[in-house]
């Protein structure tokens, strides 16, 4: 008996302990950025252009755009396919054999290295048009999207019941009404958190858009051409060994970091006010 | 028997090569509530799936044999579509669309088939909700979602959804069972109203509960139609020794 209740302490003791000491990296690493890359913040940094070299001053706003463009167009490619790969998964495939090598091609396409999909991008798109250009930058991002869209997509639409399914039949309703009002309306919640979330996960890769968008100086001209984002700038910048970019790759880690984390409890308070 | 809506000719039904219903012939009367009882097993369930043209959408499922609707082949002179639009299905569960508000889980049969005239849909909720006497519990808040509401203020929302689409036959597959007796007794006395509208077709467990509300009973027993007539000369004087032990509660 009192054996057991010191092993129960113990056990107890180690585990409250090593989550603490899994907890201090992630808030040393919070902390961190934000003691650097706070001074760094104002409303200049965040909507004007890089000052000239060997002039002080300037902002990051091109690459805050460009961050914003380029993950929008990922969003444009990525969710439609993504969400109707999901649907047909759970809907349409009826274990056909198409849908096991489906399967398989989507698990593999989640496995595959970011900076792999960059390459594809770049061979496929900058190689074509000879210059580098957000489109591919948004194409790579888009393939990193689909595999986290479609299988929350498809598991959230398995999970409404039989019993709901045959009351919609029941009613006469055609097949695809019953799959996009009833099934996909259901699983809306999962479909959402889970878009969030690759909408997260694509704003920290910077191996993909090094091969693809690059960087500009500059506004964003178009939509065809090199493009400043958050993470190239944070690569570029903290190498660069000048004292003032150091600064601003903080500050530019800062809003990223922001960016991430408020979309990930955007996710938290919605999935448990659905759920 | 006058007008008979709903014929049944030598209807048969497998589950791959497991026959559950063998040569069932029988004729519904129109506007009246028919109950279906026989023991667990017996084919009920399929047997009113086939009406409406669920039961084929069973893996492993198959249909010989004719339902006539109206003087139409419901399996081969109409859609499954346009079939369950005419003949309406309540549930064992109470399965409200749980993305849906009360007012649309009513109309869903109607909305989402394109109809968008808000003074339409704003009366066919009120008039089925009071129908099935939910409006004064709900009618306060209508965009509540109906996954809120009491397991029996469901079944009878499910119901309401069902008659939205103005059906001409009801099918009911044990709509009380998973309810509690205050929730069954309002629904009990719904049904009686219902044939006002629709011939209603209605599988009970429940003996008692046949006898309650039908004006015909059909007794199945391990697939094959034993006995169907009057409710009342079912209980009284039924002609098969097999029926009336199942109706005083001697088998099953």
């Amino acid at each position: 008996m009192n054996m057991r209740r010191t092993k129960d302490l113990l056990m107890k003791l180690t585990s409250t302990l090593i989550t603490l000491i899994m907890a201090v990296p992630l808030l040393w690493i919070i902390l961190d950025v934000i003691i650097k890359g706070a001074s760094a913040l104002s409303l200049d940094f965040i909507i004007s252009l890089p000052a000239p070299f060997g002039e002080v001053g300037g902002g990051i706003g091109n690459a805050i755009l460009g961050t914003l463009i380029i993950n929008a167009m990922a969003c444009v490619i990525g969710l439609p396919l993504g969400i109707a790969t999901g649907i047909y998964l759970s809907e349409y495939s009826n274990g056909s054999k198409i849908s096991a090598l489906l399967r398989t091609a989507i698990d593999t396409l989640s496995g595959i290295p970011s900076i792999i999909l960059g390459l594809f991008a770049f061979s496929l798109i900058v190689i074509r048009v000879g210059h580098y250009t957000a489109l591919a930058a948004a194409f790579a991002l888009s393939i990193i999207m689909i595999p986290v869209v479609s299988k929350a997509t498809e598991e959230g639409m398995k999970t409404v019941s039989v019993d709901i399914r045959e009351g919609a039949i029941a009613l006469g309703l055609p097949k695809w009404v019953i799959t996009i009002k009833i099934v996909l309306g259901i699983a809306k919640s999962s479909v959402i958190t889970s878009s969030l979330l690759a909408f997260a996960r694509i704003s920290g890769e910077t191996a993909p858009l090094l091969f693809t968008s690059l960087f500009s100086y500059y506004w964003p001209r178009g939509l065809n051409e090199p493009m400043a984002s958050l993470q190239v700038l944070i690569y570029n910048y903290a190498m660069s060994g000048f004292e003032s970019w150091v600064v601003k790759a903080w500050g530019a880690s800062l809003l990223l970091m922001l960016l991430v984390l408020s979309i990930n409890i955007l996710v938290r308070r919605f999935s448990t006010k659905v759920g | 028997m006058s007008s008979n809506k709903l014929k049944v000719e030598d209807l048969s039904a497998w589950f791959y090569e497991k026959q559950v219903l063998n040569r069932v012939s029988l004729e519904f009367p129109d506007k009246k509530v028919i109950a279906i009882i026989g023991p667990s097993g017996c084919g009920k369930t399929t047997f009113i799936r086939c009406l409406n043209r669920m039961h084929e959408l069973t893996p492993g499922a198959r249909v010989r044999g004719r339902v006539v609707l109206d003087g139409k082949d419901i399996y081969t002179e109409m859609d499954a579509m346009e079939v369950r639009r005419k003949i309406g299905m309540v549930f064992q569960k109470p399965n409200p669309f749980p993305n849906m508000s009360i007012y649309d889980n009513v109309v869903a049969g109607l909305k989402l088939m394109g109809i968008r005239d808000k003074a339409l849909l704003d009366k066919v909720v009120e008039s089925k909700l009071r129908e099935v006497g939910l409006w004064d519990e709900v009618s306060d808040d209508l965009r509540r979602s109906g996954a809120q509401l009491s397991g029996g203020q469901q079944q009878r929302l499910c119901i309401a959804r069902a008659l939205a689409t103005e059906p001409e036959v009801l099918l009911m597959d044990e709509p009380t069972s998973s309810l509690d007796p205050s929730s069954t007794a309002k629904i009990e006395s719904l049904v009686r109203v219902l044939k006002n509208h629709a011939t209603v077709i209605i599988i009970t467990h429940n003996v008692q509960q046949a006898a309650r509300v039908s004006d015909y009973t059909a007794f199945l027993y391990l697939g094959d139609l034993i006995e169907f007539g009057e409710t009342k000369k079912i209980f009284e004087s039924p002609k098969n020794p097999l029926t009336e032990k199942y109706v005083t509660g001697r088998f099953g």
